[in-house]
Order: C-alpha cells, then structure tokens, then sequence
C-alpha cells in the first residue's frame, strides 16, 4: 500500500471524482458528505492507526446505499490510499456499492441491506459498556431506512436501558415514501433519547449536536439535508 | 434434567466463570434466566420479543470482542431473523452460539409456528457453522463450553427427548456402538433412542452424531464396509445427503435420508404422534432401515 497522506474537506470533491469518474455529484450522492466528514475530522477518536485499537470509537454506515462520500472521508483521512480509489466496484477493487468490513481498513461494519446497522450498534454500544471501554458507537441511517422495522425494536430498547454510549444520526433527504409525520425525531424522543434536529450542512451545528450527550440516554441526532430529487 | 434446563445450568455457569459470556434473549427462557440476570444484569440481557434485535445484538456484541449466546425457539432464531444471522454474523465474520429449543415437533401441540425442521438446512446455506445435535445433556454441557471458549459459530439444537445414555466427545467426533456388515446407520442426536431398538439384530455398523458440522467423514470412512448409509436426523430428511454424498464421492455408494417428511402436516399432536408421522419410531425406522440395507 502507497503512503497515506489526510486532506481536507475541500478535497472531498476530487477524491469523490477519483471515484466515480465524474467532476458533479448529485444530491443523494452527498447527503451523508458532511455528518461523515464532520465525525471524522472532530468527533470521533479514531485514525488509520487506531483501527484495531479495542477503545476507538466506532462509527457504523448502515445506510450502506452510496458510500462514496464515506470512502472519500476515509481516503481523505488517510484510510485508504487515493491510489485505491479508482476502478468501484471492479473485481480487484476493496469497495464496493455497499462497504464490506472484511475489505475496507477503518470500515466497522459490512453493510446494504437496510435495517442492520443500528440494531448491532446496540450490541456493540453494551460490548463496550461491559468491556470497561469508554468508546462511543455513532450508527448513521438514512430516513427511509428507519422505515425497516428492526430500527423500532433497536429504538425502543436502546431508550429503555438509556444506553448513553450510543447515537444515531438520521441523515433525513424526505426519501421515505411514507413519511413520518411530525417527524422523525419524534420516534426517537418518545423512547426517552436525547434528540437534536440540524441542518445536515452546517458543519458547526452539526459538531455540536454529537458533542451534546446525555448521562443517561441514547442520542438521535437528525440532520435535514436537501429532499432527494 | 431435560437438555432445555441442562442449556440454562450451562450458560448461567459460563456467565458465572467467563467475563466474556453474554446471554441475549427474547422473552423466551427468561424466567429460568432470573437468577444468572440477577447476578450478571449486564450479561444476561432479555431484549423483549425482539429476535431481530436479538442477533443483531449478538452480532455488535461479537463486534465488541464478547462471546454471545443467543436463544429463543429455532422458530424465531434461526428462521424469523434469518437475514439477521446471515448478514450480521456470517457476512461479517464474527461468531456467535445460537440456541434453538423445541427442535422440529417437541412441541407438537403447538402446530406450525412453533417448529423449524429446517433449521439446519438453512444453517447448511451458509458457511463454517458448527451445528451441535445433543442427545444428552452431559453432551450439551460439553458441547456448551468448548464453544464458550472459542470464537467460532455455532448453532446449539436442543430438541427432542434425551437418550439414556450420553457419548461426550473433545472433538466432535462420531462414536462407534457397533460395526456390522450390511451398511452403516448415522443416529443423529435424539434420534439414537428410537434408531437403537430399530436396528437390534441387525448386522449393521450404528455411528452416533450429536455433531452434524463438521460432518465427521473421516469416521464414515473408516468404518465403512459397505457403502450403504442411512442418515437418521431429527430435523428435515436428506439434510445431510450432500455431505454424505461427499464423503464418498469416489465410491459407488447408495444412501438413504431419514427425518422429517412433510414440514406442515397441519397436525397437532403429541411428540410421539409426530414420531409415526415421519417414520421416526422404532417400529417404521426398523421397516424403512432392513428394507433398504438387507434388500
């Protein structure tokens, strides 16, 4: 592997464009762009040195659909050589069109089919709390994602035993075809999370929202982004 | 002991002795759980009637470097949150131990639902599992912990009614009761204690399996004389065909897959019903095992 080298979040858009061969990115290609970089780059304690470090933190895609925005983080974080970027999805390529952890160095868990991420997250939160390990899981789901019903059963729970280590961001684009009338947030606050709602673009709102916790509580964290078009 | 409360003993045990056990449950079994959650709260942890969130859990659990044993009826384990036991077990590596109970009819009376006689033919699907037939509880406790104590995936069926007498082994090997000239008959857990009095006077090689995966070829091998096998399993007939088919691969060989016939007879019953139904009892698997060894 060639050395790695960080950038910044202006690079996101070349490194993006390494990856799919074009300069413009729509939307629904970026809408996890920022929470990601923002987690990477001022919340989460982990770096390529840290992977296998049993107390970094954790971050989990669930919302595995799109990750060129995560690979680019990772790349610009220094997790994957920008010579690694090329050729998605080819057959000698690590990354995929859903990231899988066995391939992709920094990557916590394999995903694509919706509705697993933060059900395991609740698993891994309560390893860590067993463990001793003062780490952080943060689990990003899409809102229509939350349509599968596994997220009821992890939200219901993780409220119930107030597990504090963990928080969910819900990268909200209005994509769900249901909806969640008056909001989504509300599924997470009437199980007792601590819920922020912000705007998925705005780098400062979206730092401090992560880096306001409750003792006692799971966090939900909704960051609107542009409805995907 | 019934081998349901022999699981319970081991596990509250394993809680009890190894910091890196971790129970998770949904609703099922709770009860006999009070004590061990009273004494391990962040241990043994009964997540409602939620079996998706159950393996899922066990997944992140795994993730997280502790050892997790999963367990409600295979129903709910093994099939209602199938994808979760491919996804977020085998697609990322990491073990677990799921405990199925009621095996493929014990509870008869309560139809359908509450059966998976397909649980190892789903488990089959996927790759590395150990799949953990005990037909004894001394088996299941054995069994139990060698698997606490290592990292591997593995699905513990508890079902059926115990055999009276137990064969442990260290390796998961098949034990040898006897050798004989007609063919070889594989009793598969439970199975034994109908299979034994089927075969008594028959000049037949009897192997007994409370271990399917690994499926022990070497033993197969090595005690064949004739190739003729008939697989005695307490789940879905022909399970292990193409295991058995394997293992003797480079020999002309017949063999015969006994177990559950129809997956929805839509019948009630008692265990003992359901026995006769399949042609599980002394008397059919006698009738079915002469005819197809001594022709």
């Amino acid at each position: 592997m060639k050395s790695r080298t960080t950038s910044g979040y202006g690079e996101l858009g070349r490194l993006m464009g390494l990856l799919t061969g074009d300069e413009k990115h729509g939307p629904s290609a970026t809408s996890t762009l920022d929470v990601i970089w923002v987690l990477y780059d001022r919340i989460l304690s982990i770096t390529p040195a840290t992977v296998d470090d049993p107390a970094r933190d954790r971050f989990v895609l669930s919302k595995g659909h799109g990750p060129i925005a995560y690979y680019a983080v990772l790349a610009a974080k220094g997790f994957l050589g920008e010579d690694q970027l090329a050729g998605l999805a080819s057959y000698d390529s690590r990354l995929g069109h859903h990231p899988d952890r066995l391939l992709v160095p920094g990557v916590e868990f394999s995903s694509g089919s919706l509705g697993h991420g933060l059900p395991a997250s609740v698993g891994m939160a309560h390893g860590l709390l067993v463990r001793g390990i003062g780490a952080r899981v943060i689990c990003l789901i899409g809102d229509a994602e939350f349509d599968e019903g596994s997220n009821s059963e992890a939200v219901v729970y993780a409220g119930g035993i107030g597990l504090a280590n963990l928080t969910a961001v819900v990268i909200d684009n209005q994509s769900s075809s249901h909806g969640w009338s008056g909001g989504i947030g509300r599924r997470f606050a009437v199980e007792g999370w601590l819920v922020h709602e912000i705007d998925g673009r705005d780098h400062e709102a979206i730092a401090a929202a992560f880096l306001s916790t409750a003792p006692d509580a799971p966090t939900a964290v909704v960051a609107r982004v542009e409805p995907k078009g | 002991m019934d081998l349901r409360s022999q699981f319970v003993s081991t596990a509250s045990a394993l809680v009890d002795s190894d910091p890196r056990v971790a129970v998770v449950l949904a609703e099922i079994s709770a009860d006999q759980f009070a004590g061990a959650s009273a004494t391990h709260p962040d241990r043994v942890l009964n997540v409602g009637i939620r079996e998706q969130l159950m393996v899922s859990m066990a997944g992140g659990l795994a993730l997280a470097g502790l050892r997790p044993i999963a367990h409600s009826f295979g129903a709910f384990v093994i099939e209602r949150a199938w994808e979760q036991v491919k996804l977020d077990l085998d697609h990322q590596d990491v073990g677990a131990i799921l405990v199925g109970a009621y095996g493929s009819y014990d509870w008869a009376e309560g139809g359908r639902t509450h059966q998976s006689p397909g649980d190892v033919a789903l488990i089959d699907t996927l790759s590395d599992w150990v799949v953990h037939v005990p037909g004894h509880p001394a088996e299941l406790d054995a069994q139990l912990r060698s698997a606490a104590a290592d990292d591997t995936r593995v699905y513990l069926r508890i079902g059926g009614r115990s055999n009276p007498e137990a064969f442990p082994t260290h390796h998961d090997a098949w034990s040898v009761l006897r050798q004989g000239s007609a063919g070889t008959v594989v009793a598969v857990g439970p199975t034994l204690r109908n299979t034994l009095p089927a075969v008594s006077g028959l000049d037949v090689t009897v192997l007994y399996a409370p271990t399917v995966r690994p499926f022990d070829a070497d033993t197969l091998r090595s005690t064949l004389r004739t190739p003729r096998i008939v697989m005695v399993e307490p789940y879905l007939a022909g399970t292990s065909a193409a295991h058995v088919a394997r293992a003797l691969a480079d020999l002309d060989h017949r063999q015969l897959g006994l177990g559950v016939t129809d997956p929805d007879p839509h019948r009630y019953g008692t265990l003992a019903d359901h026995d006769r139904l399949h042609g599980l009892d002394p008397r059919s698997l006698r009738q079915l095992i002469s005819g197809f060894l001594i022709p």
